[in-house]
This record gives structure tokens, C-alpha cells and sequence, in this order.
């Protein structure tokens, strides 16, 4: 049940925001190895890095983006190292709650110093992500480990629902700081950084709920208003996400129930070999091949339970991630469409304000402004600044997209 | 198996060739839909042009087994007899449905009826009995044949007397013991039966991985080729594992055998318990007799018996009459001595042998197929 350890952890050298470095650790450790070199390269979230770039504002990130990926190729370049360990439940009067130690070392400039370690709970990741998304709506976050387990199979205090998602943060944490626009965001920082009060007060400025809610209701209308001319590539990738995003639910979905089943089976086993024991007392000439036969099941036994928790603790956890990650995918790819959207309304309304700047006469207005007293050249002249700076508004606006034309 | 030179299977090859579905009005004048067996027999010394003779052949239902069973039952009581394969599919492994029609499981029967035979023909004293022969080469009239044999009678009489609560006074150590062994024989390989351990249901996840993979490469531009590879390596596994499962299936079926085997094994015994019984009957009867003879020859009534009170009060056998009675008792239990206890210690012996032989085998290739599903990686695990 040996295999050779490929190494491929760097051969992946083509994705940014993407799995490489840290799933294929436990990948390389199975069998099987011819398999192994054609999945690490993981080429899902490539696409993605693509679709990054084009939403990348200015030349200079574009520039970092390039040389993030000259990085991947070498680890030890790596200027900031993150782990979570250390699961520790708290209990307080209101509720019980886990947090997990979050060591950092670093040698990057803006860090005060170069090693730091605080304790943080989930609610504080999800913070974190929460606004790495706010600022950068376009970019993909690596996802979180979910917030509780569905089906009740495991409990939230499990050892190993608590091991899993401390794997699952470490990984995020560990995406996070190899981004290059996220890890030097001031949000991250304080994470890393901050004791929990600090954390706490830093929490509370910022926009907040409302201001969330207000991108939700601009989202839905935006949905509602639909996108009228997406790029033939954005609409390639939604297609390839849903397809993906199916397979590797089932995936999933198949792999859990193998695993469920496998424990099954495991139990029905173990049962087995005593019972070839104690056959093998009322025997005499089958007393022999019965034992070995017991020894045989109970040697089986071991070896399925090791199949069984590798499954568990690699291939699931893996799985998972990758349906997480399509799901962000596509909110990724709603936002972008949002936006669009809007810039597609802006634009219209941009146009309608330049037509009417430019109409000569608004005979119904004059006539009523002058009902009301106003000299139909001060009326044109306060239309006219008024235009003036809607106009001004929304070319601003949509300057902040640089839509590459 | 088969020990070879035994009467019957000396002279004939015999199989169970195919298995038919057939509808017709049963004893209730109601459709039903039940299967026949193809039973070929041909024999041994085939003609010397080397052309293989056309067999001969005849189709029998499973009932009609099971009435050839019950007639070597009641006739030799004394014999471990082969047991059928299974009514109803009970213990069943890899199929949720217990489907008498299922084509999986007529063939299981198949191949347990065909093994049935095999065994019969091969028992050195079960394989030269008519009514087996004819089985196997009379189709028409064979019934009536069975039923003119009047055994009917004779086991509805023996069930009668086995379902009673009897207790025998000395009962022999050596018959106790093999009941107690078929107790645990059975206990034992029930249990086995019912942990329900194998990995069908995985399986058909594997498989189901197979078809995700298969449409996944499609849309994967550079996964394509690791996905599709790894496709194929889960195909050959779910092939691999459909054997594995076959085998299973065969194990279960050769434990399935022993555990009815040794039901029979314990109705021997529980035969035997009753010929003791009725031995014992006899013999206080025969001494109480000899008490009697002995009484009306010297005159004296010793004790008072109710059989005494009632031959003189309905009238007295002459001498000669008892003198009879007696002698008949004495041969019975000599006979009974002589022919059950005898034959059956030898019948079981050669039970255990075979016994043995086959288990042994069949734990063998077992063991073996445990340890190589072992080794083969998870599918899953090939995947990652």
C-alpha cells in the first residue's frame, strides 16, 4: 500500500488564486501515483486568474498578478508564513464557542514585527472575508469552511468537525496571504495582528450591515434588469462553472456516501473475524485454516479502517472545497454581471442626460417655469447645471470600471 | 467434491442444464408462474466414434425436489442427506429484493439443485436408490411412483413423533455431541450470513463516479486526459470488484449449503433420539413382557401391572403368541441397534470429511479474496 512521492507541487505553475501548493501535500501522499501527475495540476480556478486580470483596474496590478505566478514557482520566496492550530473552546454565560491560534511569521515591511500570534473564532474569518469581498467585489475569495454542517452528521463540537474546519482555515488564511491584492489589504493585517480587542473596535467602523444590505437590493434589481451584451467569455465561463460546479457536486455528494458506506461495512467486519474464532473451537480438523482465516479478517479490518479515515481526512475535506469554490465562482460571476448591468443603465442614462443637455427647446418646461415665474433663461441655465453634474457623476462612476473597450 | 467411483456417477454425467419460466394452472385452478430445471444425464462411456451422445433430459420444478428430498428422508433416516438450495432467497447479500424470479438467483438455484445431485449421486448408499434414479429419468409418472411408495404416511407418522416432547434415559454421548456441533455449525455460519460485509453499495458508487468522470472530461480543457485516465482506472476496478463480488456470492452460497447440512445433521440426531426412545419403549416394554411370561409361568403376580389387568380381563395371548411378540421385539432391537447407530456414525463420518474438504476450500479462496480487495486501492483514492 506504498507509493513513491511524486513531487509535482511545483510543476502546477499555472494558476494564482488557485489549490496547488497546499492540496497536493496530501494528494502525493496515495497510491496510485501514475494518477497523481495528471491532478495536481489543478487548472479550475485558472480561468478564473484570467478573468481576474481583466478586472484588474490599473497596469500595475496586472504587473503583480504576472509576478505572483513567477512566485508560485518558487516557495521558498514566500514572505509571510500563516498557520491555524490550536482548537480551544471557550465557555462564556451567552455561549460556548471555539477559537483557534493564529501564528504568523513574516518579513514584509509593513508588519511591526515579524512574528505574531492571536486567537480568533470563526465569526472573525467570516468578517475577514466579508470584507475582502466589500472592497474587491470582483476578485475570488477563497471560501470558508461552512458555518454548520447540514445534515446533523456531525456534531459542532466534534473533534472532527473542529480538525476539519481548522484545515479548512489554515487553508484559507494561507490563500489569502498568497494573493497579492488581498494579503496587503489593511483588513488582513489587523487580522493577523490585532489583539481581540483592537479586532473588535476595528470591526465596528467600516460600513456595516446596511451597507450590505444596500448591495444585495442593488444586486437583485440588477439581476431583475438583466445583462445585455456580456462578453462571449464571461458567458463560456458561466457555462463551464455550472458544468463544473454539478460535477463536483456529485462528487462530493458520491464520495461522503462512500465514505459512510465504507464505515458501514467496517463495522459489519470487525464482527467477522470473532465469529470465524469461535467457529474454529467446535472444529478439529478445520480448527487451522479458521483462525488464520480470523487473522486474515482482523488484518483486512486494520487496512480498510486506514482506507477509510485517509478518505475522511483527504479526498472529502478536497471535495468539499472545490464545490465551495465553484459556488464562489459564481457569485463571483453574478457580481461581475451586476455591475455590468449597471454600467449598461448608467450608460443609457448618461446618453439620455447628454440628449437632453443638447435639446434646444423643453417647450412644456419654459412654459411652465414661466407660470411660475422664472425667466426661461435662468430655467435652461439651472437645467443646465444640473445636467452638467449628473453627467459629471456618472462619468465618474464609470470611469471606476475601466472597461477595456 | 463428488467422490468419484461411487455407484451411480460412475455410469452417468448429471447437470442441471438451464432453467425455463413456465405458466400454467396450479392445484387451486389459479395462473401462477414458476420455473423448471433442465436435468440432463448422459452416460459416462460415451460411443467410441467420439461423437457426443444427445443427453437425456427431462424438466423438473423445484417441488419435485423437494418431494425427492422428503422421500430420502423418511427413508433413510439414519443418513445426512444433501440439502436443497435455499425456498426463498434469505440472506440475501447484494440485491434489495427477494425476487424468486430474479434471474440472479435462478441461477444460484440452478447451479444448488444441480450440486444437490451431484451429491446424492455421489453417497454410497443414497445414489442406488430407485426412486433417485427414476427422478432422473422418468419425467411422467414419476409422482405417482414416489407417492405408491407410501411414505407420505410413514412421515406425517415420524413427524408426529418427532414434535413430541420425549426424553430418552441414556441417551448416546457420541449423538449428543453431534447435535451440539450442528447447533453451533449453524449458529456460527448463520451469523456469518447475516453480517451483511461487503462493498456492493460502494461499488455502485464507483461506478457512478466512472459516468461523472466520462462527461467531466468533456468540459475540462487541460483535465481531460487525467480525468479520462482516471475514468478507466475506476471501469477496470468496477469490473474487478464485480468479480470480487461474484465470488462473495459463491462463498455465501457454499456456507449456505453447510448451514442447511447441518440441519440435516441435527434432524439425524433428533431421529436418532427418537429411535432411542422408542429402543427404550421397547426394551421396558420386551422386560416388562418377559416379567409377565415369567409370572403366568410360576404363578405369581409380582407386581401389578395395568397390562397385565387388561390381557386378562380381554382375553390372554396363547404362549406361542407371546413367544412371537417377544422374539419380533428382540430382532426390532437388535436392528434397530445394528442399522441406525451403525450406519449412521458411518454416514457421519463421511459427512464430516466432506465437510472439512470443502470448507477448507472455500475459506482458502475466501481468504484469498479478502486480502486482494484489500489491496486494490479505493477508487476514490485512484481519483485524487
Amino acid at each position: 500500500m506504498s507509493g513513491s512521492v511524486v513531487d509535482n507541487t511545483v510543476s502546477s505553475g499555472n494558476s494564482s488564486a488557485a489549490i496547488p501548493t497546499d492540496i497536493s501535500g496530501p494528494i502525493l501522499d496515495l497510491d496510485e501515483d501514475d494518477d497523481l501527475e495528471v491532478f495536481s495540476k489543478d487548472t479550475t480556478l485558472t480561468d478564473g486568474s484570467s478573468f481576474n486580470a481583466s478586472m484588474q483596474t490599473s497596469p500595475a496590478s496586472m504587473i503583480n498578478q504576472y509576478k505572483f505566478e513567477e512566485e508560485e514557482e518558487e516557495v521558498d520566496t514566500k514572505d509571510i508564513f500563516v498557520t491555524v492550530d490550536n482548537p480551544e473552546s471557550h465557555v462564556t454565560a451567552i455561549e460556548t464557542y471555539i477559537t483557534y491560534r493564529v501564528v504568523t511569521k513574516t518579513t514584509r515591511s509593513e508588519f511591526d514585527s515579524s512574528e505574531f500570534e492571536v486567537r480568533r473564532r470563526y465569526q472573525d474569518f467570516l468578517w475577514l472575508k466579508g470584507r475582502l469581498e466589500e472592497a474587491h467585489p470582483t476578485l475570488i475569495v477563497h471560501p470558508l469552511p461552512e458555518k454548520f454542517v447540514m445534515k446533523g452528521m456531525v456534531e459542532r463540537f466534534s473533534e472532527d468537525f473542529i480538525e476539519t474546519r481548522r484545515r479548512a482555515l489554515h487553508r484559507f488564511l494561507n490563500k489569502i496571504a498568497e494573493h497579492p491584492i488581498f494579503s496587503s489589504t489593511e483588513d488582513f493585517k489587523i487580522f493577523l495582528t490585532a489583539e481581540s480587542g483592537e479586532l473588535t473596535s476595528h470591526k465596528k467602523q467600516g460600513p456595516g450591515f446596511l451597507s450590505r444590505m444596500g448591495e444585495t437590493v442593488k444586486a437583485v434589481a440588477a439581476a431583475v434588469r438583466g445583462v445585455k451584451n456580456r462578453p462571449q467569455e464571461f458567458t463560456d465561463m458561466q457555462e463551464y462553472v455550472e458544468a463544473f460546479s454539478q460535477k463536483i457536486s456529485s462528487l462530493d455528494k458520491v464520495t461522503q456516501r462512500i465514505v459512510r458506506e465504507q464505515k458501514e461495512y467496517l463495522e459489519e467486519l470487525k464482527e467477522c473475524g470473532p465469529i470465524y474464532a469461535l467457529w474454529s473451537q467446535s472444529e478439529e480438523e478445520l480448527a487451522e485454516p479458521l483462525k488464520t482465516v480470523a487473522g486474515c479478517v482482523d488484518r483486512c479490518t486494520k487496512e480498510t479502517e486506514e482506507q477509510v479515515k485517509h478518505l475522511n481526512d483527504h479526498l472529502n475535506p478536497v471535495l468539499h472545497e472545490y464545490v465551495l469554490c465553484a459556488d464562489t465562482l459564481k457569485a463571483v460571476l453574478r457580481r461581475r454581471d451586476n455591475i455590468q448591468a449597471d454600467f449598461e443603465a448608467k450608460t443609457e442614462a448618461l446618453a439620455t442626460k447628454k440628449a437632453d443637455r443638447d435639446a434646444e427647446s423643453k417647450v412644456l418646461s419654459l412654459a411652465w417655469d414661466s407660470l411660475v415665474g422664472r425667466s426661461p433663461e435662468e430655467v435652461k441655465q439651472q437645467k443646465r447645471q444640473k445636467l452638467k453634474g449628473e453627467i459629471k457623476e456618472v462619468t465618474f462612476r464609470l470611469s471606476a470600471w475601466a472597461w477595456p473597450d | 467434491m463428488a467422490e468419484k467411483g461411487t455407484n451411480l456417477l460412475k455410469k452417468m454425467e448429471i447437470s442441471v442444464a438451464e432453467a425455463e419460466k413456465r405458466t400454467g394452472k396450479n392445484a387451486v385452478n389459479m395462473q401462477e408462474t414458476y420455473t423448471v430445471y433442465l436435468i440432463e444425464t448422459r452416460p459416462v462411456d460415451a460411443p467410441s466414434e467420439g461423437t457426443n451422445p444427445v443427453p437425456d433430459s427431462l424438466w423438473r420444478r423445484y417441488s419435485e425436489f423437494e418431494l425427492l428430498r422428503n422421500y430420502l428422508l423418511v427413508t433413510y433416516p439414519f443418513l445426512v442427506v444433501p440439502p436443497l438450495p435455499e425456498k426463498r432467497a434469505e440472506f440475501v447479500w447484494h440485491k434489495l429484493s427477494a425476487d424468486n424470479m430474479d434471474p440472479d438467483f435462478v441461477e444460484r438455484r440452478r447451479v444448488g439443485l444441480e450440486n444437490f445431485l451431484l451429491r446424492v449421486a455421489s453417497h454410497p448408499v443414497l445414489s442406488s436408490d430407485k426412486i433417485f434414479y427414476s427422478f432422473l429419468t422418468e419425467e411422467n409418472g414419476w409422482k405417482e411412483t414416489v407417492f405408491e411408495t407410501g411414505f407420505q404416511a410413514k412421515a406425517d407418522s415420524r413427524l408426529k413423533a418427532l414434535n413430541a416432547t420425549f426424553r430418552v434415559k441414556n441417551p448416546d454421548k457420541r449423538f449428543a455431541e453431534m447435535k451440539h456441533y450442528g447447533d453451533e455449525l449453524q449458529s456460527v455460519i448463520s451469523q456469518l450470513l447475516r453480517v451483511r460485509a461487503l462493498r456492493s453499495a460502494a461499488v455502485v458508487q464507483c461506478e457512478s463516479l466512472f459516468v461523472l468522470d466520462s462527461e467531466w472530461s468533456a468540459i475540462e480543457k487541460e483535465m481531460g486526459d487525467g480525468l479520462q485516465s482516471a475514468g478507466h482506472h475506476m471501469d477496470a476496478y468496477a469490473a474487478s470488484v464485480d468479480d470480487i463480488l461474484e465470488e462473495e456470492e459463491h462463498y455465501a452460497d457454499q456456507l449456505k449449503e453447510y448451514l442447511f447440512y447441518a440441519d440435516a445433521l441435527r434432524a439425524v440426531c433428533r431421529k436418532h433420539e427418537l429411535t432411542q426412545y422408542e429402543l427404550e419403549m421397547a426394551v421396558q416394554d420386551l422386560t416388562s413382557k418377559k416379567q409377565q411370561r415369567e409370572e403366568l409361568a410360576t404363578g405369581t403376580i409380582r407386581t401389578f401391572s395395568l397390562k397385565g389387568m387388561t390381557s386378562k380381563l380381554f382375553g390372554q395371548e396363547t404362549p406361542e403368541q407371546r413367544e412371537a411378540k417377544l422374539k419380533m421385539l428382540e430382532t426390532q432391537i437388535e436392528e434397530g441397534e445394528e442399522l441406525f447407530v451403525k450406519s449412521a456414525w458411518v454416514d457421519v463420518e463421511r459427512f464430516k470429511e466432506q465437510k472439512d474438504h470443502d470448507l477448507r476450500e472455500a475459506l482458502i479462496s475466501y481468504a484469498i479474496m479478502q486480502i486482494s480487495m484489500c489491496k486494490k486501492p479505493l477508487a476514490p483514492d485512484a481519483l485524487v
